[in-house]
């Protein structure tokens, strides 16, 4: 079943806020042979019991299959969901992205922040730290465009994902 | 709103409110306070065991044979190292266990104190669940919840990591009522339209086939009491795992034996050519499948297992059905009846499986002086079989050739490590069954390699009183890796050899065991007499051809059809995809 083409599939899975559980998910996935592109975690009930995972992996349909039957037997975990195949859903992706350079180079990234909606959070003579937020290609975009005046470091955060409408997953 | 009690005492209470009766365990600086409430009480008895790994593979044997949930008892450490093996190995044959870990106090965690490990780390993907209980308070509740999840769904060993101050500080205990857990809820009943579903396409085959595994052993003996009436329903052959044996009676009619590497050629090919398969709580594991894309061409497949993740795992089935095995037997032969279906014709069917059966693939011929494994176990099979015998296993040939000559006819008797493969799993397991059952006729059949591995258990069967036997099939090889050496590696038999043996009847005769020799078919029936007739425990040396191979056999990467029914047809070197299979 490996030879299928492979997908990509973004899985919003909620659990139990308690230790060890994101070892559990990624352990998972270590040692069953899954990929993780991205991985974004964080409580998100007012009570703190539950947080929410979103993975962002790729594989056939029969190996997608796979992890979430292998996710939802485990114990702490309440809910997985296919975001690609439940349907319209949004994901946004946030970066800073560091650019260092004077003169032309400094007005360029500022012109090209301003494009893609990128705020600068941060601001010396000689860089600019700046926020960037949107669909991971976005993003992908912006990053390689910042090579080009003098991108120093980024730090991603991952797909966050939800589903479009009124309900709840 | 209950009692202020130490967590040790906790623990012991909560293991009486759960109905433990047994503790199979080791002692350790991070258990004391619970050894200490165990010594105050006398409602749960604690076996000790003499290594840790045998007190899991004992819970282990305990739980196969009784249907109950095993219960270990380890130190922090060593003491949980030492029970990784056993988890793992419940984890794959889904055993139901509980296995309680002592841990260094909270304040040291993290700081590599003396005998700390990483017990939740190491354990937390070898077992079904694992907990640190960092409270007292939890400790009721934890306990009370781990069994529930050891024992439902698809059954399997939880990890209670408990430190030392935990079992030492109080708290309020209560006996908690129905337990039922915020996410986990196995689904027992399956859906009804899948079941009929399944129900018609059962009806309208031609060459059926029931394939079944060690689920139906863990649903409780009242799935095998269903298989059997839906095999008569339907009229469908019946094949089983290594797991799954003695859910149908091996004299069955329908029984075609066991499939898979060592399984029947009657078994195998009617798996191939059969038109619809129904697997009821087995997993398509290698071992069963063969290569994958000669498995079972021209079937229609209908999996039944509690398990969801067991769905379309390696093999792609065109109808799932989630649920309890026994519950959807039952709903199924409830469909079955009131739609007032009969059997399909299957003459045919039946006339081709006839001719498979008529090879006689797990014949062997008496060739020379030596005694034959494959006799030794028939002959064992035929002078102990009027007492319902509990049989446990090592791993190897003696393993596969029990599987294939002794006869099982009910569930909960066959205990063996199927999943993990685990050599020394027999002893300590045949322990444990001896403990659910003291008056059962209970016999480890070993190899001489494997015994060695948790041959230490011989003491606490002595202490116990426990009138294990153990029949050694002593080929002086590590007789299934020499078999795979002679299959694959061009006889090169590199360190397969079982060399410096103990004198077994000595080494018996050394912990209070009595040691039988036989030598050879001369002395076979004497010596399987004079085992069954001792009251205690007996180890026999049973000296066998050394040479032998186990037949019929599907080699690695080859598919159902490929089998080799004799050594005639061995093949001596395989190929690297084949040498790359394990
Ligand atoms: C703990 C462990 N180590 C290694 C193996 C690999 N292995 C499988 S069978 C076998 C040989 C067993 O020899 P013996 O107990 O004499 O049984 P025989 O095959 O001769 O009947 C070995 C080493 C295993 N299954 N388990
Ligand atoms: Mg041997």
């Amino acid at each position: 079943m490996k030879h299928l083409p492979s997908e990509r599939h973004t899985l919003s899975i909620l659990v139990d806020n308690e230790a060890g559980v994101l070892a559990r998910i990624v352990g998972l996935f270590s040692a069953r042979g899954y990929n993780i592109e991205s991985l974004t975690v964080a409580d998100v009930s007012d009570d703190h019991e539950v947080s929410r995972i979103t993975v962002v992996t790729n594989g056939p349909p029969p190996v997608i299959d796979q992890i979430m039957a292998q996710l939802d037997r485990l114990v702490p975990v309440h809910k997985v969901v296919d975001l690609t195949d439940w349907g319209p859903h949004v994901e946004r992706e946030m970066a800073l992205v560091k650019v260092a350079g004077i003169g032309d180079k400094r007005v360029e990234a500022l012109r090209l922040a301003d494009i893609f909606r990128a705020r600068p959070v941060d601001t010396s003579t000689a860089s600019f730290v700046f926020e960037v937020s949107g669909s991971s290609e976005k993003v992908n975009q912006f990053i390689a465009l910042m090579r080009e005046v003098g991108l120093v470091e980024v730090a991603r955060t991952g797909v966050v994902a939800i589903a479009r409408g009124a309900e709840a997953v | 709103m209950g009692t202020e009690m130490t967590g040790a005492d906790i623990v012991v209470q909560a293991l009486t409110d759960l109905g433990v009766e047994v503790v199979f365990g080791y002692p350790g600086g991070a258990v004391l306070p619970i050894y200490d409430a165990l010594f105050k009480q006398n409602r749960i008895r604690h076996i000790l065991v003499r290594h840790e790994q045998a007190a899991v593979h004992a819970a282990e044997g305990y739980a196969r044979s009784s249907g109950k949930v095993g219960v270990v008892l380890v130190t922090s450490g060593p003491g949980a190292t030492n029970a990784v093996t056993g988890i793992t190995d419940a984890l794959m044959d889904s055993i139901p266990l509980v296995v309680l870990t002592g841990q260094v106090p909270t304040h040291l965690i993290g700081t590599d104190a003396f005998q700390e490990c990483d017990t939740v780390g190491i354990t937390r993907h070898c077992s079904k669940h694992n907990y640190l209980v960092q409270e007292t308070a939890r400790l009721g509740p934890v306990l009370h919840e781990a069994f529930y999840i050891a024992r439902s769904g698809r059954p399997g060993p939880v990890v209670i990591d408990i430190p030392k101050d935990v079992q030492i500080m109080k708290a309020r205990y209560t006996k908690p009522g129905v337990i039922s857990h915020k996410t986990y809820k196995p689904q027992v009943k399956g859906d009804l339209a899948a079941i009929e579903a399944a129900v018609d396409m059962l009806a309208a085959a031609e060459r059926p086939i029931l394939y079944t595994g060690g689920g139906v052993i863990n649903s409780g003996p009242v799935a095998s009491q269903l298989l059997r009436e839906l095999a008569k329903a339907t009229g469908a052959p019946v094949t089983s795992t290594l797991m799954g044996l003695g859910s149908v009676p091996d004299d069955h009619p329908q029984f075609l034996g066991m499939l898979g590497m060592h399984g029947s050629y009657e078994a195998n090919m009617a798996m191939n050519k059969c038109d619809l398969m129904l697997c009821l709580g087995a997993r398509f594991d290698d071992r069963v499948t063969g290569r994958l894309d000669a498995f079972s061409p021209t079937s229609r497949k209908i999996h039944v297992d509690i398990d969801r993740s067991s769905f379309n795992k390696t093999v792609r089935v065109d109808l799932a059905i989630q649920g309890d095995v026994g519950s959807v037997m039952e709903d199924m032969l409830k469909v079955w009846r009131a739609r007032g279906h009969r059997a399909a014709d299957q003459k045919a069917w039946w006339e081709q499986i006839k001719g498979w059966r008529s090879r006689n693939s797990f014949g062997f011929e008496q060739k020379g002086e030596a005694l034959l494994p494959q006799k030794a176990i028939q002959r064992l099979y035929e002078m102990t079989k009027a007492k319902k015998p509990i049989i446990s296993t090592e791993v190897g040939q003696h393993q596969m050739w029990a599987a294939q000559h002794f006869g099982f006819h009910e569930p909960n008797k066959w205990l063996t490590s199927g999943g993990l493969g685990t050599m020394g799993y027999g002893l300590p397991a045949a322990i444990g069954a001896q403990l659910a059952y003291p008056g059962a006729l209970v016999i480890d059949i070993a190899g001489e390699a494997s015994i060695q591995m948790n041959i230490q258990e011989l003491g606490t069967a002595t202490q116990y009183r426990l009138p294990v036997k153990i029949f050694i099939i002593n080929n002086e090889y590590m007789g299934m890796v020499r078999q795979w050496q002679e299959l694959n590696h061009g006889g090169r038999y590199s360190e397969s050899y079982s060399d410096s043996l103990p004198d077994f009847v000595k080494l018996a005769e050394a912990y209070g065991w009595k040691g039988i020799t036989i030598e050879g078919p001369d002395d076979l029936d004497a010596g399987i007499q004079a085992m069954i007739d001792h009251p205690g425990p007996v180890m026999v040396d049973c000296r066998v051809a050394k040479l032998a191979n186990c037949f019929p056999m599907i080699p690695s990467g080859a598919s159902h059809t490929d089998m080799i029914l004799s050594a005639a047809d061995e093949r001596g070197e395989a190929d690297d995809d084949a040498k790359a299979l394990v």
